[in-house]
């Protein structure tokens, strides 16, 4: 007896979160990747991953990683749009091209936190221990990039004076 | 002040779920898993006159076959406690043995070729399973004749539990075993389709 979930039902349960995840810290045109290898590595770890482990963190904790090998590879490939993702894939008509493009602009360790604490869902004691640093830190870094983009999420923003 | 929620609600409205690129994403996973070699199980469903059948293979080949009223969920959860926790949904695997299962329902096959691997089934009901393909397509034998098959003729009570727990029904033909006295007697799909399956080999 495993006594672990089949990694069908990790994959249902977690994959659209580490997808948004993906999407906020590579970006859209990377993300497929960074998925992919993601959860390729989980599936080879999972045997020997502890019963009681965190699957959500155990899983951006990986991400992470990918995340960061995928951006040094794409640094090194010259990458010709910045950080932006490109329209293509992100022409769900729901999408907030604004606001996903706000994000891709924080700087890297605002970013994360943001992802991993507001899309992943992890305490910033999780957040801290997957991008190192103190909770503290990760708590700072994650208000600093929430408060850019409240300062300039468009439709959003407060008029000044107007609110108390 | 925009509060954090409307912002949180904003991030993921600035990042939605797709469920194609999900699909996709699944898909790739498969077939990375299957070549890097941590693809453990591998199952899909397939639609026939008996209902929805689950099929899982791991490398070695066809492990499990089960009826809906087995609940394919809790089937799942079972290979994942008793093989290997790496189960994906990945059809590709069980190409053969879908189009083998096509083929018998349809009256165009009366043994299957596919590799089996008989993990889940061990001792004395393994013993019985292996004897069952002898009993020929369209024919049925008695619990006492299965018995006398394995060379433990009084162990008929034991061959009915073999049948019962018998992780390969249809490919491994256990609805052809039936009571002495001529009655169908009780399968693990259900007795419609135990009937349902005697009446496809004796129409073919």
């Amino acid at each position: 007896m495993t006594g672990k979930v089949s990694f069908e039902a990790i994959v249902a349960r977690h994959g659209p979160a580490v997808l948004r995840v993906c999407r906020a810290v590579v970006g859209a045109a990377d993300a497929d990747d960074a998925w992919s290898e993601t959860f390729l590595a989980a599936m080879r770890a999972y045997p020997d991953l502890p019963a009681d482990a965190n699957i959500e963190a155990w899983l951006v904790t990986i991400a992470h990683r990918k995340a960061i090998d995928l951006i040094r590879a794409t640094g090194r490939r010259a990458m010709p749009v910045g950080h932006v993702p490109d329209k293509a894939a992100s022409s769900h008509v729901d999408v907030d091209p604004d606001l996903a493009a706000m994000l891709a602009e924080l700087p890297p360790k605002q970013k994360q936190a943001v992802a991993y604490h507001y899309l992943a869902g992890l305490p910033y004691a999780e957040v801290a221990a997957v991008v190192g640093g103190t909770p503290d830190a990760a708590r700072r870094a994650a208000a600093d990039g929430m408060a850019t983009l409240r300062r300039t999420y468009p439709g959003r923003r407060p008029t000044k004076g107007a609110a108390q | 002040m925009t509060n954090e929620s409307d912002i949180t609600e904003a991030l993921e409205r600035a990042l939605p779920d797709d469920p194609d690129q999900l699909r996709r994403l699944h898909d790739r996973l498969a077939v990375a898993a299957q070549t890097d070699g941590v693809l453990d199980v591998a199952y899909r469903t397939v639609d026939t006159p008996v209902g929805a059948l689950l099929l899982a293979a791991t490398e070695i080949g066809l492990v499990r076959v089960a009826y809906a009223s087995e609940d394919h969920e809790a089937v799942i959860q079972t290979l994942a406690d008793r093989i290997s926790p790496r189960v994906l949904l990945a059809p590709p695997r069980l190409d053969g043995a879908a189009r083998e299962l096509d083929e018998y329902f349809a009256g165009r096959r009366q043994a299957f070729d596919v590799p089996l691997d008989w993990r889940l089934s061990a001792g004395f009901r393994s013993t019985v399973l292996h004897h069952l393909p002898e009993i020929a397509y369209g024919r049925t034998a008695s619990y006492a004749a299965v018995a006398q098959l394995t060379g433990s003729p009084r162990a008929v009570r034991a061959v009915g539990t073999a049948c019962a727990t018998n992780p390969l029904p249809v490919v491994i033909p256990c609805h052809r075993v039936v009571r002495s006295d001529g009655r169908m007697g009780r399968y693990l799909g259900g007795a419609a389709a135990k009937a349902a399956l005697l009446a496809l080999e004796s129409a073919a």
